[in-house]
């Protein structure tokens, strides 16, 4: 039978949503009927809007989707203006302060706060500069991911950028894909150092040469969340650019066909490949979903993929000032936990218009990228001020920390995460010194099995848990260690369960120190790890408190936001109306 | 009226019509389960899988782990709460940190049946 959220999306979904949160929002938050609110909270996600977690009833988390990361010129000054005059709340976060954008894993944009009343201007404003937040939440396409630097980079072999545009164009309020059984999430790479992290996608297009021909091979099935982790397989398919929309339309169209709409657990396509295997789904795409004769795969680049491969070569997290191959540069700078400041964001608007040409681009480590830089211009820019908190050269710890959302704002989260890391980073920083040639070493904080931290594919990942400590609850973290990408990926091995939050960075102090006295000349932390069994690993990685100071560890779900004064659910002033003034509660 | 329950989210919260009422990441402890090892779990719900009416009872299975020993897994149901008049509509949660018991729907179990 199919489920609830099927039955909502069979009444209204897909672009017809529009016109109703409109009217919502011309009427105020008390004329959705309280009888539908779950119904349309469920149907607003596909306009990239999410009602936030309890407690903070009437305010929405708003996603802007922006392809392969690529802010052209003009776009950012909008989010930082937008940011700044809606993206307010009722308390002050104590690290980034009343307004701020977040990067995503996914190259797009998060603002919190956002009152139903302000869409309409909202709306009005992202989309007089071509922005949008169509699909960016919801079962459909959502935003195509893929090399930040893609169509100027030097390791570039197909210029992947028009095809993601192109992807992007032809699935985005297309109703024919509009209601999926589940989110359909594409990576497009055009380089050979693989950071497109197509293998952890539902559907990836990976650079390949067949018969002297440059185009994609195709992977399928990838995904990190609810501890059901798998990478891509290869269905070994061949496509040259200009057929890549016509197998991504076939493939999503299996998906639409086939996805498992009783059981939303079960219903991404990574379970389909489970159930089928990479042959049958080939089999099926060829018959039923394209019309024209699939190539087989081509020779692929894989054994050239650096990117996250544990190894500190290649461009990796693109931090850093690196050449163009129109000889100009672009500068990657750290954003710890990929959260900026609305102020800081108009900055790096004004930065990037004066010393480049004015576009910018979002990683997939959450970070930023200035782009075309002429040489001339690269000293000037290293010398502005917004570059010391947000650095081309960063510590490792800085540079390595990715964070999801938590339970500042995040239904699903067990734990705080972005505050968190920040502290985390930070200790580490003036605490830990890692081995002179490990430039690159991450860490990402998940707050839930979600993944939505990517903690899978980092070298010391953390997942939000409970523990007990002198009797009492607090938020802990499972540790895993030596996970990553490249030419063979491999997900983390989860060594060390339910460490009180505040014994992490020990533990990590502890690791490092460790690793440094047991490795091999010139062994990698990556390799390290993978030379050895759990319980080894558990052994090297030992909790303990240090000077480090956790104010997170009570339960933060159980406050309407972590960092209130008064931070008790009953003192939420949600739900607020249109000016943000507390609505009269039915209690 | 009928009392309407889903879990939404990815199982981040049980809907009683159409108001969140029981959220994940709470610590519940259950005894005479066969959970884990041991006596009492001490259950961190991690996302409600199942949900479903048994009047006046709200019940769920909850995906999560016992803290204790690190056991993951599934529960059986779960008394989370009531609706005692169905018409009036009003939720009332049991409190998560007082023991439960997890049941097995199975009718054979129960005396006199």
């Amino acid at each position: 039978m199919p489920s609830k959220v099927e039955k909502w999306k069979d009444e209204v979904y897909g672009n017809e949503i529009r016109e109703h949160l409109l009217e919502f929002a011309e009427q105020g938050w008390e004329s959705i009927p309280e009888d539908e609110h779950d119904a349309w909270f469920e149907r607003f996600k596909w306009w990239g809007l999410y009602h936030q977690r309890s407690g903070q009833e009437s305010y929405f988390m708003m996603r802007i989707g922006t392809p392969n990361g690529v802010i052209k010129p003009g776009q950012l000054e909008v989010i930082g203006e937008v940011a700044k005059e809606y993206a307010t709340g009722p308390a002050d976060n104590p690290e980034f302060g009343d307004a701020y954008c977040d990067w995503t894993t996914r190259q797009s944009i998060q603002l919190h706060w956002i009152k139903l009343e302000d869409i309409p201007e909202i709306f009005e404003k992202l989309e007089s500069v071509g922005l949008t937040t169509q699909q960016a939440c919801g079962d459909s396409w959502r935003n195509i991911v893929g090399c930040p630097v893609a169509g100027k980079d030097k390791h570039e072999h197909i210029d992947a950028w028009p095809v993601a545009e192109e992807l992007h164009e032809t699935f985005k309020g297309n109703d024919d894909y509009a209601n999926l059984p589940r989110k359909w999430k594409v990576a497009v790479t055009g380089c050979d150092e693989g950071c497109g992290q197509g293998d952890i996608n539902d559907l990836a297009f990976e650079p390949a040469e067949k018969d002297g021909e440059l185009g994609f091979n195709v992977r399928v099935g990838g995904g990190l969340s609810r501890k059901e982790a798998r990478l891509a397989r290869d269905i070994d398919v061949w496509v040259p650019p200009e057929q890549a929309a016509d197998v991504a339309a076939g493939m999503s169209a299996l998906f639409n066909e086939y996805g498992d709409r009783d059981d939303r657990f079960n219903a991404r396509i990574k379970f389909l490949m489970d159930e089928w295997g990479p042959e049958k789904m080939r089999q099926v795409l060829q018959d039923e979903f394209v019309d024209f004769e699939l190539e087989t795969a081509g020779e692929d680049m894989r054994d050239q993929y650096t990117y996250n491969s544990g190894g500190n070569e290649g461009h990796d997290d693109h931090v850093g000032v690196h050449e163009q191959d129109d000889g100009n540069y672009y500068v990657g700078l750290n954003v710890l936990v990929g959260r900026m400041g609305a102020d800081d964001t108009l900055e790096l608007a004004d930065i990037a218009e004066e010393y480049g040409s004015g576009e910018v681009r979002l990683t997939q480590r959450q970070n930023v990228i200035i782009m075309d830089v002429p040489e001339e211009n690269l000293e000037d820019l290293k010398n502005e001020p917004l570059l010391e908190d947000y650095s081309p050269e960063p510590s490792p710890f800085m540079r390595g920390s990715i964070a999801c959302t938590g339970t500042e704002y995040c239904s699903l989260s067990i734990v705080e995460t972005k505050n968190r890391q920040v502290r985390y980073a930070r200790w580490l920083k003036d605490n830990v010194e890692l081995p002179a040639d490990h430039e690159d070493f991450h860490i990402h904080l998940s707050g839930c099995t979600a993944s939505c931290a990517q903690p899978q594919i980092a070298d010391v990942s953390l997942r939000g848990m409970k523990t007990r400590k002198d009797g009492e609850p607090v938020e802990a973290l499972d540790i895993g260690l030596g996970g990553g990408l490249g030419e063979d990926p491999r997900f983390a091995d989860w060594v060390e369960m339910r460490v009180p939050a505040d014994e992490v960075p020990g533990a990590i102090e502890n690791l490092v120190n460790n690793f440094k006295d047991r490795r091999e000349d010139g062994e990698t932390f990556r390799d390290f790890v993978e030379a050895r069994d759990e319980d080894t690993l558990a052994d090297l990685v030992e909790p303990e408190e240090t000077d480090y100071h956790d104010p997170y560890m009570h339960n933060t779900k159980m406050t309407w936001y972590p960092y209130a004064e008064d931070d008790d659910m009953q003192s939420s002033p949600a739900p607020t109306n249109g000016a943000g003034e507390p609505l009269p509660s039915d209690d | 009226m009928t009392t309407d329950v889903h879990q939404l989210d990815d199982g981040a919260w049980i809907s009683v019509n159409d108001s969140r009422e029981v959220n994940v990441s709470d610590l519940w402890l259950l005894a005479r389960s066969d959970f884990c090892e041991c006596e009492t779990t001490d259950f961190l719900a991690e996302g409600f899988v199942k949900v479903g009416v048994d009047h006046p009872n709200i019940e769920a299975r909850i995906a999560g782990q016992c803290i204790a020993c690190g056991e993951s897994g599934v529960t059986d149901w779960l008394i989370v709460g009531r609706v005692v008049d169905p018409d009036a509509g009003d939720f009332y949660g049991v409190v998560h940190e007082s023991v439960h018991f997890p049941e097995k729907r199975t009718r054979l179990a129960r005396p006199g049946e």
